[in-house]
């Protein structure tokens, strides 16, 4: 068993942010958080600016949690903490900024989630990233928030998923813990797919099954004419 | 040849074109939003276009190696429907985009007071976002809708220099030469401009602030015509440098003055190739 996947903690974003070679991201940040404390809807603004503004680079010094993160993520997962949870009003303008996003927008929307504090309010926002067949919008949608709000066949679908569309299943929080006996008979069914149409089966489809799964494998044969 | 094809719509083209155009030296493309053929009906249907523009155009391009960035806007022919104006109330949020480079297609389909209403708003729009201007100017009637878009161009205050005035031809490229702002050349395989004709155009009026596109679509086009017509060029005795900056330069430099044009793949394709997952990988 491995240890579950940290949430990252708000103040580290905010130091690795600091952090960076880049001070002006930092000081944009602030910035913005004020004018987001005097106006509620600037975020509509701030929040597409904040790529911009901080840029796509990953950050230098992830917060644990945070691996893969781009400034902009943090950026973004700060100022949607800075909008009050209280009324809904943080989720409700989660689902804007995702509603309204490009794919950068949303993939830090998925980002935040376990941060912001809504529950299972947002799981439609993991459900609707699902549905698409971008790669960067489902690794950001089997983070930790799906591992602990989605629904378990929809988890089972999505990391049959990740395996079609080349999404490393390491993107998938605490697959092992989650993995169940139905995952392993759809992985199964998937080799054997893979193997009767003389393709290679995904080494980390093979990697999840158990003896006793590949035991009960068998091959496919095409039955013709007696 | 490296080429920025300042106006092709991607929607409309299959994953061998752009497999086509990467090999021919396209490397980065402007999607402007325009219509689809099929009126729609509603702020909905463009809402849901615009996030392909932004989302999953720019994804598929990548895996072929191609840079894409986009323009919004209502455009003329379905600024005529009233019940698509609503758009023009979502567009600021979707202007604020990083890969949103210009507010376009604008300019006159038919000519309508609804049309130059919502080509002013969003020439306004232009200024307030700091953006360029994609102009398209009209098929039927050309000369007079150009002169009519110059004019509100005018009125708008808005530099000339942020200003695409496309789909020119021998007709209409004279009023726009002196004005200030950009000329654009759409190449067609039967209509438009051919690449012969674009090249006369060039030993003419010479080969600055030119630009030259497939403005490939649904239609009879082809999205190989910018590189046909810089070997036009070549075979008319341009050197490799003038083509150089009709095909690149001149495009980079009018929709970098947005500030968010990146030309080559931007640095999140080059973390999502990091470590193993890369996205140019097939799906099963």
């Amino acid at each position: 068993m491995t240890a579950p996947v940290p949430v990252p903690a708000p103040a580290l974003l905010t130091s690795s942010l600091e952090a960076g070679p880049d001070r002006a991201s930092a000081a944009w940040l602030h910035d913005a958080l004020r004018r987001l404390a005097a106006d509620p809807g600037a975020l509509a603004v701030l929040f597409p600016a904040a790529g911009r503004a901080c840029g796509h680079r990953r950050l230098p010094e992830p917060p644990p949690g945070a691996e893969g993160w781009t400034a902009a993520d943090a950026a973004r997962a700060l100022l949607l903490l800075a909008v009050p949870a209280a009324d809904g009003q943080r989720l409700a303008e989660a689902e804007a900024c995702y509603r309204y996003g490009d794919a950068a927008e949303r993939v830090a929307v998925l980002r935040a989630l376990p941060l912001l504090g809504v529950g299972d309010g947002a799981v439609g926002l993991v459900e609707d990233a699902l549905r698409t067949h971008d790669t960067r919008l489902l690794a950001a949608a089997v983070g930790p928030y799906a591992r602990r709000h989605l629904d378990q066949a929809l988890w089972r679908d999505a990391v049959l998923k990740c395996l079609f569309t080349g999404v490393p299943l390491s993107a998938v929080a605490d697959l092992h813990e989650r993995a169940d006996r139905e995952l392993r008979v759809m992985l199964t069914a998937l080799v054997r797919e893979r193997e009767a149409a003389g393709r290679p089966a995904p080494p980390e489809a093979l990697a999840l099954l158990t003896p006793a799964d590949v035991a009960s494998h068998r091959p496919v044969t095409l039955r013709g004419k007696e | 040849m490296r080429i920025l094809d300042p106006h092709i719509h991607m929607t409309s083209r299959t994953t061998d074109d752009y497999r086509a155009m990467r090999a021919a030296g396209v490397r980065c493309v402007v999607e402007p939003s325009f219509w689809l053929g099929q009126p729609r009906t509603g702020v909905g249907s463009f809402t849901d276009y615009f996030d392909t523009l932004l989302g999953w155009e720019p994804y598929r391009a990548a895996r072929f190696g191609i840079a894409h960035h986009c323009a919004l806007a209502l455009n003329p022919k379905e600024a005529n429907d009233p019940r698509c104006a609503g758009v023009l109330d979502v567009l600021p949020r979707y202007l604020a985009k990083d890969s949103v480079v210009a507010v376009g297609e604008i300019g006159f389909d038919s000519g309508t007071a609804a049309e130059e209403k919502a080509f002013a708003l969003q020439l306004a729009l232009a200024a307030e976002h700091g953006l360029p201007a994609l102009v398209h100017t009209p098929h039927r009637d050309k000369a007079a809708g150009t002169r009519r878009s110059l004019a509100l161009v005018e009125e708008s205050g808005l530099d000339p220099a942020l200003v695409l005035l496309d789909h020119l031809n021998e007709v209409t490229v004279d009023q726009v030469a002196g004005s200030g702002c950009w000329l654009g050349f759409s190449v067609y395989p039967d209509t438009k401009m051919t690449p012969e004709r674009v090249v006369r155009v060039l030993e003419r009026y010479g080969t600055e602030r030119m630009l030259v596109n497939s403005a490939a679509d649904w239609g009879h086009s082809d999205p190989l015509l910018t590189a046909a017509t810089g070997r036009a060029m070549l075979a008319a005795g341009f050197t490799e440098d003038d083509v150089d900056q009709v095909l690149w330069r001149n495009p980079v430099s009018f929709y970098g003055q947005s500030g968010r044009l990146r030309p080559e793949l931007p640095d999140v394709l080059e973390a999502a190739t990091h470590e193993g997952n890369s996205i140019a990988r097939g799906g099963s």
